[in-house]
């Protein structure tokens, strides 16, 4: 970072401390003297002022940057705060291993497993379409489009990463489960099917528009390389840039996954509000978003185990999400030492 | 290896293979915009013929051709406006900060850390802290008392909502208000510093204005998001039925999603034409802000020295 005259020497930076004397050297010492006060206005330019505006500048600045460590702990605190008088009631490990989830008629059962279930089921509905669809689309956009078209495709496919979710919500339930419906018959009006291919389409941009920048750092000289070689286009694309940018499209993946884990209207709308442990995607099942829903849209009377649950189900749900970025994050930073 | 393992020499059948593989990636691509012609269509289909000049100058009725979209429309605008006059400053604040202040601090690594978690939380769990901490602030009640004409806490109001959408949008704001101004070449920092400017001096007149068109794309993606929001709200208690249009910050409120929501979950099946009537009107004014900053930026980029 560049060195500014009238900075303050406490400055928390200096981590390479030489490369800032080199370049600060090269930037002229403070003008010390003050320009010549003006008749009609006071002189705010001395020293002395500037440098108190300045820190406050900074001071304000860096309440700023601040406010997202008390969002995050915010978010853990609460869950945790609020989740306590449940887990009283409720010991842990019967929540994370029970295999019923009925906590609003009676007998009641708090086991977390149905929901947990009914969100894996769409997550894995979803990631089934989007992998082989985001994956090939990258690869069209990456190694088979004309710069030009590529210029204009990729903003027009990012254009659904922008619908809100409770359009696709509608859209699911009024134009993709009729239309499962007419080739599989059988299938309930809620399902986890219609549900997580919405969820997919929404996830798309996500996936291709990441993996087609991993694709397009992969280095023109492995490409010629494979041509080189004697290898088709679909040989080198296959062979050599897909495994050469495979941190990034992981990273593209796993990104995805987390969004459609936390994917809160689509599911709640064509997803049903049926707890159950099932694999079969025709069925409707329930999601941890979808229950939280639900209860708070209901009238649950508050503090009740009931209403405390959706607190639970919310604390499992963002360990789940921690999980999934931290794994973002650490196969991102083997990305960054790949090319670079 | 052997070398016919490496590469088969029947070429015609590799070829051919090539077409088929391209043709795929070709259909993979056009799934996308498949999907999204449907949707456009369908709504377009079911909600044209409820989309009247009333349909905006209504309340929401039991009956689906009197049902109208007035307060959801302006609750929108309401919370949007708020969550815009919040959002902006700080998100631009905590960038600059970030990018032109900090340096590598760790201070600075654990900010960015927290900001790219925070992106992948579900927003539904916003709604959740939004619930305690602006709705309930911590009470067990939300009946209100008054500190410095504050209302504390501040209920089910546009102000809670408001906040709550804040924070959600924050990081996609400073994330792309970072990539603006580090695309701010240093040159212009180094004249401004050589002139003897001040830090801050320099980072509002030359950097933030060379960066605007950066920082208001990122304003109209965070905004956008915040529009279209619909489970945070849901979890903090926003309405869904609401026969009248805020007229402050605490009053209570609902959206164009909520509404949207309501109406699709109803049995009636002239219930989707109207939900599909007020998707219509939702999506327009996205694309109207998306429209918006199109212009402003091509403006900005214009009058900018390059």
């Amino acid at each position: 970072m560049l060195k500014a005259p009238g900075d303050q020497e406490s400055t928390p930076n200096v981590k390479s401390a030489t490369e800032t004397e080199s370049r600060a050297r090269r930037v002229p010492p403070l003008l010390t003297d003050p320009p010549a006060p003006s008749a009609r206005e006071p002189n705010f330019a001395t020293p002395r002022f500037r440098d108190l505006r300045e820190r406050l500048i900074q001071g304000a600045l860096r309440v700023s940057a601040g406010i997202s460590i008390l969002t995050s702990f915010g978010i853990l605190f609460i869950l945790l705060k609020e989740s306590l008088p449940f887990f009283k009631e409720v010991s842990p490990i019967d929540f994370l291993t029970g295999t019923t989830w009925a906590p609003l008629m009676v007998p009641r059962d708090y086991g977390v497993l149905p929901l947990v279930g009914g969100t894996l089921l769409v997550t894995g509905v979803a990631a089934l379409v989007v992998i082989p669809v985001g994956s090939l689309a990258a690869m069209y956009l990456s190694e088979y489009a004309s710069d030009r078209k590529r210029k204009i495709l990729k903003p027009m496919l990012e254009v659904l990463a922008g619908i809100p979710t409770v359009v696709y919500g509608y859209f699911a339930i009024t134009i993709v489960t009729p239309g499962l419906k007419a080739i599989i018959p059988g299938i309930e009006v809620f399902n986890a099917l219609s549900a997580g291919i919405v969820v997919a389409i929404m996830i798309i941009p996500t996936v291709a528009s990441l993996s087609d920048d991993a694709m397009r750092a992969v280095p023109k000289s492995l490409r010629e390389a494979g041509y080189g070689l004697g290898a088709t286009q679909r040989e080198v694309t296959v062979g050599v840039v897909y495994p050469g940018a495979l941190s990034g499209i992981l990273a593209a993946y796993v990104l995805a996954i987390g969004r459609a884990l936390g994917e809160t209207m689509i599911v709640t709308m064509a997803a049903g509000a049926t707890p159950q442990l099932t694999l079969n995607p025709l069925e409707s099942i329930q999601t941890m978003t979808g229950y939280i829903v639900q209860v708070s849209m209901g009238d649950t009377p508050a503090g009740t185990p009931g209403y405390l649950s959706i607190f639970a189900v919310g604390l499992t749900l963002f360990v789940m999400t921690l999980c999934i970025n931290l794994l973002s994050f650490w196969i991102k930073r083997r990305y960054r030492q790949a090319y670079a | 290896m052997k070398r016919s393992e490496l590469f088969p020499n029947n070429i015609a059948r590799r070829q051919r293979r090539d077409r088929l593989f391209r043709l795929m990636t070709v259909g993979a691509t056009s799934i996308g915009f498949i999907a999204l012609a449907v949707l456009i269509t369908g709504v377009l289909i079911e909600g044209l013929p409820f989309l009247t000049l009333d349909f905006l100058d209504r309340f929401p009725s039991r009956k689906p051709e009197l049902a109208g979209f007035k307060a959801a429309f302006w609750g929108s605008l309401w919370v949007i406006g708020l969550t815009t006059a919040i959002t902006v400053p700080v998100g631009v604040a905590g960038a600059v900060y970030l990018e032109e202040y900090s340096g590598e601090s760790r201070f600075q690594k654990l900010i960015e850390l927290l900001i790219a978690n925070l992106a992948g939380v579900p927003s539904i769990l916003y709604g959740m802290l939004g619930l305690i901490a602006f709705v309930r602030m911590f009470q067990d009640t939300t009946d209100p008392t008054y500190f410095l004409g504050i209302q504390l806490p501040f209920g089910r109001s546009v102000l809670a909502g408001a906040c709550t959408l804040s924070l959600l949008v924050l990081p996609v704001l400073t994330i792309a208000t970072r990539e603006a101004l580090r695309a701010v070449p240093d040159s212009l920092r180094k004249a401004a510093y050589g002139l003897g400017s001040t830090r801050w001096q320099c980072t509002r007149h030359h950097v933030l204005p060379a960066a605007l068109p950066g920082i208001l794309t990122g304003v109209v993606l965070s905004i956008s998001r915040a529009l279209g929001e619909t489970a945070p709200l849901i979890m903090m208690g926003a309405l869904t039925y609401v026969a009248f249009t805020p007229a402050g910050v605490y009053d209570q409120f609902t959206t164009m999603p909520i509404q949207i929501f309501n109406w699709a979950g109803r049995p009636q099946a002239d219930f989707h034409s109207v939900a599909a009537a007020g998707i219509i009107v939702l999506l327009a004014v996205l694309l109207g802000m998306n429209a918006l900053v199109v212009l402003l930026r091509n403006r900005a980029e214009r009058s900018r020295i390059s």
